[in-house]
Formats: structure tokens, sequence, C-alpha cells
């Protein structure tokens, strides 16, 4: 079956005084009807650009897509127009945006902003989306719906902000929901009702989800399938259960032994541990692994030649020089 | 909101009295006074200026005089200019028509250059337009409009014979004649004052379109799918106007004072040059009155906008 979305080798790039950032660099992720697809890495590694390509929502200039495929239902969205992607924002595929506080019109009411995204894609009249608005926001569960369809954005917290912000991107429902960090700006208890809230809409509607986050707990919580994703490359790519129980790229060792353990008693906690150094600057970045700076397994050949993604398991790539037999004897 | 609007106005009763106290004083130890002309007029024998001034009650100390003024104003006698021989406020109604329509209409001009130009450059930064626009901006508000003003005669006027350059009240002619006359003398002042507010107002939403084009829930706007057009207008241009709705309100004031240059270079009959002739002939109840009117424009325009705040911007309550 061939998947929903399937993004080939992309590039994503922006023009800086300094040079080209190479945001995206080649990235393949493919996401099948009814899945969650987890999107994880640090802050600045490209997970954001790659979800706001598919969309074509980065600015543009200084943003370009500079190669790449991204094909949606047998459909390729880079040559499209702004024109012609509208048909398929929030239609076809809706967006959650990462800042609920920020991410709604101050000055228009929240059923406004709902509606609206209603009226453009649908043939449905004043009531009618108004109606529909009313029935989105109970399904989100904001109490008092038929009120507070008339409330401006400021009379929301951030947890019903995001609510809302839900509840907008599912109004047409599009068959793809791109999540960017949805539950970041929130705080823990808010997280865990989000996160249920959109596995419930995601149960309900049988949408796809691509989750983008940076939040391991989140991951284990939510995904089937996990791309794991350092300075603008995929480097490992696993389902859910095969990441967490045999990772096998250091840099996402690194990151899933970065999370606190409750579960352990006393005499067997230690430090936890961290992944020293930083992310690389995009602006020429050097040959070879993106992540030998920092990584414990560095070798020679690590910095002369750029490791590819390959299967080590069915389904389960990653890009590392580690153990790869064509390299012999060096791994 | 009336309530709102009726505290605004309470309030602004102290600050009137304040300011018209502080005009007042400074007008009063000013040198020079209506009736200097008389104290150089050898056929006014010297006790008949002492009477005069006596009953106009000219000697008597600063608080009583002011207290006077302010009792003849609270009852509508607004004052006798000494040198145009008539009370004060017929003057000003007079003078007053001509000033709002070319304020008017160059502030109507202005709007309909600097939005639809600030909003296009905006939405095409560093575009050819965009510099264009940016430039012509500057030179804009680089050029006094006294300068400007006489370009435009020297070219509309002199050169070409095109437009009168002296702006007359008593047109000879009737109904159509007489409205495309009014225009015709109309069309330099507005247009000088109108592109130099336009220069200022261009930059000034252009660049308020920037800073809220960059915003999240712009992004989410272009998610939905809703086009270029409905993004910029419904969701940029709404936000990005509430600044800008304050700063022409409060500019206003300014527009007033500026016109008095226009005013002058088009010998346009209205109240900037009302206001410059007599301060020229001492004329202080004409200068206290005239002054005294900018006054509540400022305070007026104040209120309108903080209402216009509070209509644009939901997350305002005016309470």
């Amino acid at each position: 079956m061939a998947p929903l979305l399937e993004i080939k080798g992309l590039k994503t790039h922006f023009a800086t005084d300094d040079g080209i950032l190479q945001a995206v660099d080649g990235v393949d992720i493919s996401i099948n009807k009814g899945e969650t697809l987890c999107v994880v890495g640090e802050s600045g590694c490209g997970k954001t650009v790659t979800a706001m390509s598919i969309l074509k929502l980065i600015a543009m200039p200084p943003g370009r897509i500079a190669a790449g495929q991204i094909i949606f239902e047998g459909r390729d969205l880079v040559p499209l127009t702004s024109n012609q992607l509208d048909e398929i924002r929030a239609k076809e595929i809706g967006f959650i945006f990462q800042e609920p506080m920020t991410s709604l019109n101050p000055v228009l009411t929240i059923g406004e902003q709902i509606a609206e995204s209603l009226r453009r894609h649908e043939a449905v009249t004043k009531k009618q989306a108004l109606e529909r608005t009313i029935e989105m926001l109970k399904l989100v569960q904001i109490p008092n719906a038929e009120g507070r369809v008339h409330n401006y954005p400021h009379q929301f917290s951030g947890g019903m902000r995001q609510r809302v912000m839900i509840a907008m991107a599912l109004a047409c429902k599009p068959k793809l929901i791109i999540a960017d960090e949805p539950t970041t700006a929130l705080d823990v208890t808010i997280q865990a009702q989000i996160l249920d809230l959109l596995q419930d809409m995601k149960d309900r509607f049988g949408m796809a989800v691509m989750l983008i986050t940076h939040a391991m707990g989140v991951v284990a919580e939510t995904a089937q399938r996990v791309v794991v994703m350092y300075a603008g490359k995929v480097v490992e790519e696993a389902p859910v259960d095969d990441l967490f129980g045999d990772p096998r790229h250091p840099y996402t060792q690194g990151l899933i032994r970065s999370i606190p353990r409750i579960d352990l008693d006393s005499e067997h906690k230690t430090r936890l541990e961290a992944i020293g150094g930083s992310v690389p600057i995009l602006i020429n970045p050097p040959v070879g692994c993106r992540f030998a700076p920092r990584c414990k397994f560095a070798m020679n050949v690590c910095t002369e030649k750029e490791p590819l993604l390959r299967e080590i398991a069915p389904g389960h790539r990653m890009a590392c020089h580690l153990g790869d037999p064509n390299l012999g004897a060096a791994s | 909101m009336s309530q709102y609007v009726l505290r605004r106005l309470l309030i602004a009763v102290p600050s009137l009295l304040a300011i018209s106290l502080v005009l007042f004083v400074v007008l009063a130890l000013a040198p020079g006074d209506p009736f200097s002309e008389l104290a150089t007029n050898p056929n006014v024998p010297p006790e008949v200026q002492a009477a005069l001034r006596a009953k106009f009650g000219l000697d008597d100390p600063i608080y009583l005089r002011y207290l006077h003024w302010l009792n003849a104003m609270l009852h509508g006698d607004w004052g006798f200019s000494f040198v145009s021989r008539m009370n004060v406020d017929t003057l000003i109604l007079q003078r007053l028509p001509a000033t709002l329509y070319v304020i008017g209409s160059a502030q109507v001009l202005a709007l309909l250059i600097a939005i639809p130009v600030g909003v296009y450059a905006a939405t095409k930064p560093y575009s050819l337009f965009d510099q264009i626009a940016n430039t012509l901006a500057f030179v804009g508000f680089s050029l006094p409009t006294f300068f400007t003003g006489i370009l435009f005669i020297l070219i509309f006027s002199v050169t070409l014979d095109w437009l009168p350059f002296v702006y007359t009240t008593d047109i000879k002619a009737t109904g159509i004649r007489w409205v495309l006359e009014m225009i015709r003398q109309a069309i330099m002042p507005v247009a000088v004052l109108g592109l130099f507010q336009a220069a200022s107002m261009t930059r000034f939403v252009r660049s308020a379109m920037l800073d809220v084009i960059r915003l999240d829930y712009v992004t989410t706007a272009r998610a939905k799918g809703l086009g270029q057009t409905t993004v910029i207008v419904k969701h940029v241009m709404r936000n990005a106007m509430i600044p800008v709705v304050t700063l022409i309100a409060l500019q206003m004031p300014a527009v007033f004072g500026g016109a008095i240059v226009t005013e002058q270079i088009f010998r346009i009959p209205g109240i900037g040059s009302l206001l410059i002739s007599s301060i020229l002939s001492n004329d202080t109840p004409v200068v206290m009155a005239v002054t005294f009117v900018f006054a509540c424009l400022v305070v007026l325009f104040n209120l309108i906008a903080d209402v216009l705040y509070g209509w644009l911007d939901p997350r305002i309550s005016l309470r």
C-alpha cells in the first residue's frame, strides 16, 4: 500500500547573511494512513522546518525547497503554487502549532477562526459553519461550547487554546494532522490531557498523525513509528518498541538515556546522562557524520564519509558507520 | 462604552482648564496687547486709552483677567477681536470650514495612498515596488511642505497655469461650476499636505504590517488555506491597523499645526492663517481662542484614539 505522505530527499534551505543554512538536508519520511508517526530530535534539528515545508508554510524567501519530493496521495506538493496548496491546507492536511498562546488571532473570536476554515473548504452557510464549529468545540471538550464560541482567544487558558487549535485543525476532517510540539508550551498535567485528546480524535476520525516533539516520554506514549532527526537529517527510523528496546544510533541511545527514570530504586539511580556539545550550525556543515563531534564512538571514517540510512532490521533503518559490514575491519 | 466616554470627557475638563490657564498666562506675559496700536496713534488721547484699558480690564491682575475670560467662555462669549472688529466665535466659524475641507481631504488622500501602498509593500518586502515606495516616502517626508508648496505653485500655476495659486472663499460661480472650482483650487494644498502625510504614514503602515505578518497566527491562517488576500486583509491588516489608527488620531493636532504653514503658502483663509495674522497683530483674544480650540482637538482626538483602540482590539475593555 502506498503511504499517505512520502517525503523523499527533502532539502529546505534558508538564505542568510552568512550563507545558505541547510536546515533540512535530504530527509526521507513516510506516513501511512491512520498511523501515528513521531519525529524527534533536539531544537534546531529541522523537525519543524520539515513539517512546515510540507504545506510550504515557511517564509519564502528566505526559505526555499531546494530539492526533493513531497508526495501526498500520489501527488507531488513541491511544484504546486501557494494557491493550489490552499486546496490541501486544512482540507487534507491539518496543522496544530506549538504555541497556543500566539497561534490564534487575538482580534477574532475563536468561532470565527474555526468557521472560516469550514467556509473556505466546504459549501456551508454561515449558520451551518457555526453549528459545526460548536460541535467541534464540544468534541474537544470545551465546556459551554455554545457560549464560548463567541469568545476571544485571550479569554481562554493555554490548554483550552490548544483544544481550540485541535478543533480548528480537525474541522475539515483532514486525512493527516501535523502537530508541531503541541504540548511543549503547556504544563505537564495539561500535556497528558492534550495527548489523550489527540489520540481520541485520531481513533474517531481515523486520520494519520505526524507528531513532532523533543520529549521522548511523549514518543513512548503515542507513537507507532519514530523518526529521529539530527542536524537536518534522519539518523534513525524504527517502530516504537524497537527504538526504545534496541536503539542503534549513538544519538538515539543518548536521547533515551537522557530520559529521567522514576522506576529505578535509589541504589540503581545514576546521574542523568546528557549528550555533550550542541547541534552544529548548518551553514557549510562539515563532511561526514554531523553527529561525529559529539559522538563517543566516533571513528576516522565518521569525519570523512557521510553515513547513509541502511536497513538493519525490518522497518528499522539508521545512518551510522557503527557495525556497517561494508566498512569491514574499521567497525 | 458611553459611560467610558462620559468619564473621559469629565477627566478632560480639568486638563482643559489647566491648558487654558497656561495659555492665558503665557499670552499675558508676552509683550504687546491689543491696545499697543492705540498707544502709537496720536489721534487717541492718553486718557481715552487709559479709560479703554480700564473698561476692558487690561490693567487688572492676571488671575482676575483669567477668571473674567473663563466666566465669559462658560457663557459662550469667546471674546471680541480688536483687529477684525467682530466676535471671535463668528471669526473662527467663518474660517473653520476652509481648514476642515483642506485638512480633511488631505487626510483622506494620505490614507488612500498610505494604506494600499504600505500594505502591498509589506507583503513583498525588499521587492522593486517596496524599494520605490520606500524611496519616495523618504523623499516625501524629507521635503517640507513650504518647499513642495512653492514648487507646486511654480510648476502648476506659474509655468503651466493649470491651477489657481490663491485660494478664495468667494468663488463667483454657482452650482456645479462652484463645486468644480472648489475642487480645482484645493488640489494643490490637498496634494502638498496629503502627500507629506502619506509619506510618513506609508512607512508606518508598512512596518506595522511587517510586525504582524511574521506572527504565529498568520501562519495559522495560511495553514487554513485561506489565500493571500484573506490572510492579509482579515488576519494581518486588522491587527496592524491598531497602532496605525492610534498614530493617525494622535497626529491629527500636529496636522492642524502643519496646516498653518500650508494655509500661509496657498493663502487659504483658514483657522491656521487666522492664528498667524492674529499673533502678528497682537490680537490676543483670537490667539487665545484658536490655541484653545487646538487644545480641545488634542483632547478630543486622544479620546477618539482610545475608543477606536477598544473597538479594534477586544483585549482592551473600556470601563
